[in-house]
């Protein structure tokens, strides 16, 4: 058993919240000065060109990259020979948020009663998923996720006669729906299989995972690539004025599902994917 | 085309853009966002005056964050305009001239644009570290306890726009990315 006070998790989310907002992970960084390079249409360079000098503001002056800095989803994998001490865990998640947004000038987006809409002034609560794990370390990853692209994000529950088609269609119609709502060039991530939970909390953990990184198997890796092909050819382009790059980068994970079901979620992203984390 | 205009906008001046210009704005404009538009809107129910004189206005839907010591305003992109879509023919019809946002209109916001010969710009989203280098001076005038979503009224040097609905109703995300689109 390895006791780690509740502390340690405040204090490193606190400085997580600041890091990714004025600084994106180096592959989500190589990812849009690429597309800088690959994009075809004028409007679309200028506009990627753009992208790439409020990169280079935002790290160099400690601006948000985004003003939308998000609302703290926070996965939480926690090591099972882990015992924390010192007060509640989700306590520290929420404290560790609210001081980082406090003390790096982060915008409060979260509203308390979703239909009363007041603002809880500290962007608290944060969006909390555990996960218990082998071990005695907790490793916690961060996505402050912005809702102009959350808002275009879909959940689909095929059937299993729709098959890889039904699939192919659900992920490229919800990418055309966002359109230039979601701020692209889009982060796209995607869960196929599970339940209609299941499906959705794995499309936002793909939108975590190093775009350089592969999934779990070859044929996931051939779908992303031959989704992303499909989705650039849509033509929505960057910022939605026409171009190639409408997609960087299309994430899949997958799960068992029933014998009655397929289900599929997209977490739609824009080209702000925060992710950052942290091992203790 | 590039054009350098000021805010707030003229009527003869908003006329002369053209879907696809690249725009510079210079002078006055306000943020609002969703729960602004709701006040306002709820305002004018009430038979009550707008917090800003709206006539030949710019509204740039907007929800910055905040300011750090000694500076004039966070990060200062724009949010998707849709969400304001409800509220934005009735604005248009007392003098709203131009919106600044990201994102498609509803077709009753494309109608109002032409009946005014309104214009509908497009800032860049997900940029607002560069946006806010363009804001020179922010003031909170109407409802501070929305925090982000108070009203503002922020002086605005060079602000680079595209139009993207011009006032004859061209939509410049219905032109654009046809011409991209590779056919299955
Ligand atoms: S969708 Fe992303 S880039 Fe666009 S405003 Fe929201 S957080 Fe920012």
């Amino acid at each position: 058993m390895r006791e780690i006070p509740v502390s340690a998790i405040s204090d490193a989310l606190c400085e997580m919240c600041v890091s990714i907002n004025h600084r994106l992970s180096p592959d989500m960084e190589k990812l849009i000065y690429s597309a800088r390079e690959a994009e075809e249409s004028p409007i679309g360079r200028m506009v990627l060109g753009k992208l790439c000098e409020n990169l280079e503001t935002a790290r160099e002056e400690t601006i948000p990259i985004c003003q939308d800095t998000g609302m703290a989803v926070v996965f939480l994998d926690v090591g099972q020979d882990v015992h924390f001490t010192g007060g509640s865990i989700e306590d520290a998640v929420n404290e560790g948020v609210r001081r980082g947004y406090r003390d790096g000038y982060l915008r409060k987006s979260v509203v308390g009663d979703p239909l009363e809409r007041k603002n809880t002034g500290d962007n608290t609560p944060a969006v909390i998923h555990y996960q218990i794990v082998k071990g005695d370390k907790v490793r916690i990853t961060l996505a402050p996720k912005g809702f102009g692209s959350e808002n275009m994000s879909k959940v689909f529950m095929l059937k299993p006669a729709q098959g890889i088609d039904g699939v192919k269609d659900a992920v490229i119609s919800a990418i055309r729906d966002a359109g230039p709502n979601a701020c692209p060039p889009m982060y796209v991530g995607v869960g196929i299989g599970g339940d209609f939970e299941k499906c959705a909390l794995m499309a936002k953990r793909a939108l975590t995972r190093s775009s350089d990184s592969l999934p779990a198997n070859e044929k996931t890796a051939e779908l992303e690539k031959e989704l992303l092909g499909e989705a650039n050819a849509l033509g929505i382009g960057p910022a939605g004025l026409g171009g190639r790059v409408t997609v960087l980068k299309i994430n899949i994970e997958t799960y068992p599902t029933h014998i009655a079901g397929l289900p599929v979620a997209v977490n739609i992203c824009c080209h702000v994917n925060r992710h950052i984390g942290r091992e203790i | 085309m590039e054009k350098y205009i000021s805010a707030p906008l003229t009527e003869e001046c908003a006329k002369t853009l053209r879907a696809g210009d690249m725009v510079y704005i210079s002078g006055v404009v306000y943020s609002a966002r969703d729960a602004a538009h709701e006040r306002m809107s709820k305002a004018l129910d009430e038979g009550k005056p707008l917090p800003f004189d709206i006539s030949g206005s710019i509204i740039y839907y907007l929800g910055p964050s905040p300011a750090r010591p000694g500076r004039v305003i966070g990060s200062a992109g724009p949010t998707t305009a849709s969400r304001m879509d409800k509220y934005t023919p009735r604005l248009i019809d007392m003098g709203l001239i131009g919106m600044i946002g990201k994102g498609k209109r509803t077709k009753e916001v494309k109608d109002a644009i032409k009946r005014r010969g309104a214009v509908y710009f497009a800032a860049i989203g997900g940029a607002g570290a560069l946006l806010s280098k363009c804001i020179t001076a922010a003031e909170t005038i109407a409802y501070e306890d929305l925090g982000t979503e108070a009203i503002r009224k922020l002086t605005v040097k060079d602000l680079p726009v595209i139009v993207l609905i011009d006032s004859d109703g061209t939509d410049l995300y219905e032109t654009e990315p046809p011409k991209y689109a590779k056919k299955p």
